[in-house]
């Protein structure tokens, strides 16, 4: 098995974040024949007598987690985010319900995943585990950060959802980056319109930025690698300050980071908001960057639902 | 209990006994609940509980304490009953069975009821529970032992045979899975529903030791028990063979007592007959 690598995946991030909380021994991983993919891997390399293997076999590997957790380990269970799917009912039921700390990673997540085509695009897995009750769910943008926000994970008390994604994207924290489970990061500010992005989309959403800023719009970037709970605060704070709302996602418009967003925004103010996502619609087998441009998931995508946003303000 | 002194069987089938009447009267009251199934996994229920589960009835919570996982979640008269009649729930608790704020939920749930190792309802998930437990004990060295109790109907989830073959892969030696065979699920007889043949020879041909017994009488499930819980060759699986329903006669082997409760007239009559 190679080292963990140094590249931008946020699936690389995960693989050492499991080894950065190894020294305790109450952390646990379990597989299912998909850690080389997960990166769970690197832990079983060193830790073999605390990694199970279960076999491809995820709806079991949901709830023997659970019973670990239930006996005091902090399991961290990985598959392809497309695969967790099919434990969901096993995750809500066995996991959440009782509120044992068991974390869900599903790697892959996103038509980012490419070539595999779109039986392995998880578009929805954001939407549903976001909908249970006690679930934190993460997803990260880059390796650093992905490493920094597993390590974390061993003082949350409940279940968690993390979302990685396969491929390397340009990083944009740097080792030392301070960011905390439950608080958007603000990396880019300006007062114009207030880019919210999870993910892939997070450096989509900076790029985009520097063009609307040579436009004359300049925009806050805010990398919102908790989805849920959601940081409403800085939302609040953002809407007095910029007034308009882009979310950004390699996710379903529907119930991931737009839809809460637009839940709380609908409920709470009169800003608008424009989504970038996708449509509705499944992905198809193809380059990363050629499912990105099919599904405007791209800066010209996210410039154009700015300058929407912008035209709605109130 | 686990202290190693044997119940005498007779004071095992007055416990059954109690724990029957219990069940009738929980549901009663409810006018709803599960009482076939209770009925039919309460004397194997009493025979781990009274004979050899390691479990504090003080401290319920007791964290080296052997685990009961009640995979079979909808029966939890059967699972309230035991802890009535240990003392860890009284009157009063269970008379509340499925009421707005009781401890004693509809399906068992670790969190509402103290001496409930697992939240169900959902079923073919807790042998794969019992078997996260039974890792994490062997991990953390302790002899702790898992007890889940499946339905015969539960084992037509898929779930339950990745377990299996997980658990045997796992050298799980520490754990044990009851299968109450009553031949009848939710809508109707196995046969009709969906007929899975010898549940026995299916755990076998995954490399678990298993044994089969009349699950009524109470002599029989204490040797089994006794046999099982000093077992170390495991995973190991018991089929009790049981009556839907047992000790009623109208429930008796009669699918629509399943998820239904007596009325007023059949409650008196299952009490006379408990008597
Ligand atoms: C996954 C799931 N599907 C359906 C049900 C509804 N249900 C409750 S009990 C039951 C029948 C169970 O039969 P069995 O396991 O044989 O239990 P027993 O006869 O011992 O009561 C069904 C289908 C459920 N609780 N969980």
């Amino acid at each position: 098995m190679s080292a963990p690598s140094s590249g931008g995946a946020s699936r690389d991030g995960y693989g050492k974040g499991l080894l950065r909380i190894a020294q305790d021994p109450r952390v646990v991983v379990l597989e299912a024949d998909l850690g080389k993919s997960t990166k769970s891997c690197h832990f079983r390399d060193e830790y073999p007598d605390r990694t199970v293997s279960l076999g491809i076999a995820e709806q079991n590997m949901m709830l023997v987690a659970a019973g670990m957790a239930s006996s005091g380990k902090i399991p961290f269970a990985s598959t392809f985010a497309i695969f967790t799917e099919r434990a969901f009912e096993q995750v809500r039921n066995g996991i959440a319900r009782p509120g044992l700390p068991v974390h869900i990673c599903g790697s892959h997540g996103g038509i980012h995943t490419g070539t595999d085509g779109s039986s392995a695009q998880s578009i929805e897995d954001l939407a549903i585990y976001r909908t249970i009750p006690n679930m934190t769910v993460i997803h990260p943008c880059d390796d650093i950060s992905a490493e920094e926000l597993t390590s974390q994970l061993v003082d949350l008390n409940g279940p968690s959802y993390m979302r990685t994604a396969r491929n390397k994207v340009p990083r944009l924290y740097e080792d030392g980056s301070k960011l905390r489970i439950g608080s958007g990061s603000v990396l880019r500010e300006g007062g114009d319109l207030a880019i919210i992005s999870c993910g892939v989309m997070v450096g989509v959403a900076i790029s985009a930025a520097e063009t609307l800023s040579s436009e004359g719009i300049s925009c806050t970037v805010v990398d919102m690698h908790t989805i849920k709970p959601l940081d409403v605060e800085l939302i609040a704070k953002l809407s007095d300050s910029c007034g308009a709302f882009v979310t950004a996602e390699d996710h379903s418009v529907i119930g991931g980071l737009g839809g809460a967003l637009s839940e709380w925004l609908s409920t709470n103010t009169s800003t608008p908001l424009e989504m970038v996502g996708v449509r509705d619609r499944f992905g198809q087998s193809g380059a990363s960057s050629e499912l990105m441009e099919l599904m405007g998931l791209n800066e010209v995508g996210i410039c154009e639902a700015a300058r929407r946003a912008i035209s709605r303000k109130l | 209990m686990g202290d190693g002194t044997r119940v005498d069987v007779s004071e095992l089938e007055q416990m059954a006994r109690r724990c029957r009447v219990d069940i009738v009267k929980m549901t009663h009251s409810a006018k709803s609940g599960h009482p076939g199934g209770s009925l039919s996994a309460i004397d194997c229920m009493v025979a781990i509980y009274g004979t050899c589960l390691r479990f504090d009835t003080s401290n319920p919570d007791w964290e080296d304490r052997d685990r009961f996982i009640m995979s079979k979640g909808h029966a939890s008269p059967a699972m309230y009953s035991i802890l009535h009649q240990m003392g860890v729930l009284d009157e009063g608790d269970i008379m509340g069975f499925r009421t707005l704020g009781s401890v004693c939920q509809g399906h068992v749930d670790m969190n509402w009821t103290k001496g409930v190792d697992f939240s169900a309802g959902s079923l073919g998930m807790g042998l794969s529970f019992g078997l996260g437990c039974a890792i994490a004990a062997k991990m953390d060295s302790s002899d702790r032992k898992i007890w889940v109790m499946l339905g015969d109907g539960e084992t037509q989830e898929g779930q339950i045979w990745e377990a299996a073959m997980a658990a045997k892969y796992h050298n799980a030696t520490n754990l044990r899975a009851i299968v109450d065979r009553n031949r009848i699920q939710n809508d109707d007889f196995m046969n009709v529903q969906m007929e899975i043949g010898d549940i026995g020879e299916k755990f076998r041909s995954f490399g678990w030791t298993v044994k089969e017994v009349d699950g009524h009488d109470m002599s029989s499930l204490v040797d089994v028990v006794d046999w099982a819980n000093s077992e170390d060759g495991g995973p190991v699986a018991i089929v009790a063979n049981t009556i839907k329903g047992n000790g009623v006669s109208f429930m008796e082997n009669n699918p629509s007592f399943h998820g239904k409760a007596p009325n007023d007239e059949e409650l008196r009559i299952a009490l006379e007959e408990l008597s």
